[in-house]
């Protein structure tokens, strides 16, 4: 260790102050997975019957399948059977109102600074709340000022009741659910999530924003989450999720589709904050995510911007699918590992339509021995006449047990696509440090002013409160470590 | 002000300083002249806290206080200031972020009010026109894309706002066309008060027409061989460096 590295080997343990548990009654399947689970989930969800052979059909599909090995990642085998499929905190009934949720989770939402209480605006803007704790959604706020609009959010339990067409229509759509292994064991088992429409011409008259929370121990997350933007219409979605810390490993493996018809926007925003184990890599979430849109129309954008700060183990893509002309896509990530966290993220953009672009940018931040990769793929399919890609993948490495790795897959079978990538690799400077410290500031300040600095072009895509939220968690996330 | 004993340091085992003795009194400017490899900049970075050095010997007093003990960012706070040689690129953080939270980690240590951004913004306009430094500088990234003699004005800019007690301009003055050099020369010149203490590293005698010192000394082999006034400068100026080694050899 250089004398660098000492000095801040003490800022480099972090609080994870969101690590609590609520003591709550739950309603709790034992662990193990067949397809009498399956049913019982589906049975519990009052579910139609396509909805159940969709999943037992997943269930099928999933048990043919193995696990993936291609990610550079490091984790002892899952025992897919020592986990419980579903935990929903014991609720006496269906509930009409906010006032009628169990206090203790109120409680919890508020401990963790989520307004789930409409009267409580976060930092004074009007943002939609839908909050699934474990394995259901508890509350979901607005619902009737976003009906008014025509906007349909809400948990997609309930949208499985109330408006089963358009979630037949569109499920599975993007994403179908013998996608992948991960995508396959949510098909089967997902318990919850959000499901969200906007219709033809509507202008989303607030944000929306899903909070995750998984509360009970030895169980997974698998939610689902829908989001239908139809022609011209425009919604912005943010996610958020933590955990309590535990020794154990948890898994979460979600699902998420966006499908944006003819001009239409959706503007997709994660800060994901799951527990990331302890210094010594004991616990921490396994986050297995697939996430994908698909630009359906002719000049629809999809823009994913994720903050990706938690979890032991990160595994995602979310990706774009530019199906028509003129489509865009974006991607912009920002990826913290720590301590022993690792990850391998990053994005595919399939150029289908003429003139289709897409925006790569992606912020690697390694500290301590995480490990942090960035995967992607740019195809150009044979009629995407003048697809446009710029790609850009920066590493910040700090301290020298990290590691930074980049994979860009390039398959281009059109001649007219452009396609840019650039790559850097830097080590945040002994230089850097000793400048801001030469100029009054402490080590602390100048460490978190320069991967704030680093992370600016991500950070500047995110809705404003949450990029300030994100900055605050960067900062915690990381206190130090430099090399 | 300022107090050298015996100052000895060393990197990676090889001696670098063998034994530097200096006095620098307030209001006074001191030149530190010698050639390459001199050990120049070693003390630069020695007197500014900066890591990789080992000091073996001898001791630095600063106001009364141990300077060698102090972290890099407290000597910054109590009024050392270095401009850099190399200044450094940091991207995505403002001009104008940088310079508030060092304006106001100074304010905050001296136990003053920090200030707002109406305030910063004010001061911060008032000390670029005394650089002659175009605002769009404040706006971009600390350093990133500045030609040399931009990044050299950065320097002094910060050290108008920052106000130092005892400031070191390290080789300020190499990559300056004549224009940036008078400019610079300038900003150092505003900030001379009999409470102030400059010390000027330098290869050429070129930027001392400019900022006139009290005191000239010659470094080499990590010592201090000679010292003088002025003129001592414009001596090294016609005959090189070769001359005065050679008679400290003798």
């Amino acid at each position: 260790m250089s004398q660098t590295e000492r000095e801040l080997a003490p800022l480099l343990k972090r609080d994870y102050k969101e690590g609590f548990v609520t003591e709550i009654d739950a309603d709790t399947l034992p662990p193990g997975l067949d397809e009498s689970v399956v049913r019982a989930i589906s049975e519990k969800k009052h579910e139609p019957a396509w909805m159940l052979e969709w999943r037992l059909e997943a269930f099928r599909r999933w048990e043919a399948m193995t696990l993936p090995k291609w990610a550079h990642i490091h984790y002892p085998p899952i025992d897919f059977q020592a986990i419980s499929y579903y935990s929903a905190p014991k609720q006496k009934k269906l509930l009409d109102s906010l006032d009628e949720v169990d206090p203790k989770l109120l409680e919890t939402y508020e401990k963790l600074g989520i307004p789930i209480d409409e009267q409580k605006m976060l930092a004074g803007v009007k943002v939609a709340v839908d909050a699934v704790f474990d394995s259901v959604s508890v509350a979901t706020t607005f619902k009737k000022t976003l009906r008014d609009a025509g906007v349909i959010f809400c948990p997609i339990s309930e949208a499985l009741q109330e408006f089963p067409d358009l979630v037949r229509q569109y499920l599975g759509s993007v994403v179908p659910s013998g996608d992948n292994y991960y995508a396959a064991l949510n098909s089967a088992v997902f318990s919850d999530g959000s499901f969200v429409f906007v219709p033809k011409g509507v202008r989303c008259p607030m944000e929306l924003s899903t909070y995750f929370r998984i509360n009970e121990m030895n169980t997974g997350q698998f939610e689902r989450t829908l989001i239908v933007a139809e022609d011209d219409s425009y919604v912005s979605y943010l996610e958020g999720c933590t955990a309590p810390m535990r020794d154990e490993n948890q898994l979460h493996a979600a699902v998420v589709e966006l499908v944006a018809m003819k001009g239409a926007e959706i503007k997709y925003s994660t800060v994901q904050n799951w527990y990331p184990g302890d210094e010594d890599g004991r616990g921490g979430i396994y986050n297995f995510v697939t996430k994908r849109g698909a630009c359906r129309g002719q000049g629809a954008k999809i823009s994913w911007t994720q903050v990706e700060t938690g979890s032991a183990i990160t595994w995602k893509y979310p990706s774009v699918i530019l199906e028509g002309d003129d489509t865009v896509g974006e991607f912009y990530s920002v990826a913290l590992t720590n301590n022993h966290q690792q990850a391998d993220t990053g994005t595919k953009m399939v150029h289908v339509g003429k003139n289709s672009r897409s925006t790569i940018i992606s912020k690697g931040i390694s500290a301590g021995k995480g490990q942090n990769a960035y995967r992607g793929l740019v195809k150009v399919l044979k009629g995407a006449d003048n697809a446009r890609n710029y790609s850009q993948c920066d590493s910040l490495l700090m301290g020298d047990e990290c590691g930074a790795h980049t994979f860009p897959y390039m398959e281009v079978k059109n001649p007219s696509a452009t396609i840019e990538h650039e790559a850097t690799t830097s080590r945040i400077g002994e230089d850097q440090l000793f400048y801001c410290r030469q100029r009054g500031l402490s080590e602390e300040d100048a460490v978190s002013m320069i991967v704030n600095g680093f992370c600016k072009e991500v950070f500047k895509e995110l809705p404003m409160e949450f990029a300030v939220e994100a900055q605050k968690l960067l900062g915690i996330s990381l206190e130090g470590a430099v090399g | 002000m300022l107090s050298i004993k015996n100052l000895k340091a060393s990197v990676e085992d090889k001696a670098i300083l063998n034994g530097i003795d200096l006095e620098v009194g307030a209001g006074e400017v001191h030149a530190i002249m010698g050639p390459n490899g001199s050990g120049k900049s070693t003390l630069a970075g020695v007197l500014a806290g900066r890591e990789g050095y080992d000091i073996t010997d001898g001791s630095v007093t600063y106001r009364g206080m141990d300077l060698l003990d102090m972290d890099p960012e407290i000597r910054a706070r109590e009024g050392v200031f270095l401009a850099f040689q190399y200044p450094v690129e940091i991207p995505g953080v403002t001009n104008m972020y940088l310079l508030k939270a060092a304006v106001n980690a100074v304010r905050k240590h001296r136990g003053e009010a920090e200030l707002d951004a109406m305030d910063f913004l004010k001061l911060i306009k008032e000390k670029a026109a005394l650089v002659e430094m175009k605002q769009e500088f404040l706006y971009r990234s600390v350093n990133e894309g500045f030609s040399g003699g931009e990044k050299k004005r950065n320097e002094i800019l910060q050290m108008a706002l920052l106000e130092p007690t005892l400031s070191i301009l390290d080789e300020t003055d190499s990559g300056l066309d004549i224009d940036a050099l008078r400019v610079v020369a300038e900003g150092v010149n505003k900030l001379r008060s009999p409470d102030r203490a400059i010390v000027v590293v330098t290869h050429y005698q070129r930027l001392l027409d400019y900022i006139v010192p009290d005191r000239v000394h010659v470094l080499a082999g990590g010592r201090i061989i000679q010292s003088g006034g002025k003129e001592l400068a414009q001596e090294l100026e016609q005959k090189g460096y070769g001359w005065i080694e050679d008679q400290a050899a003798a």
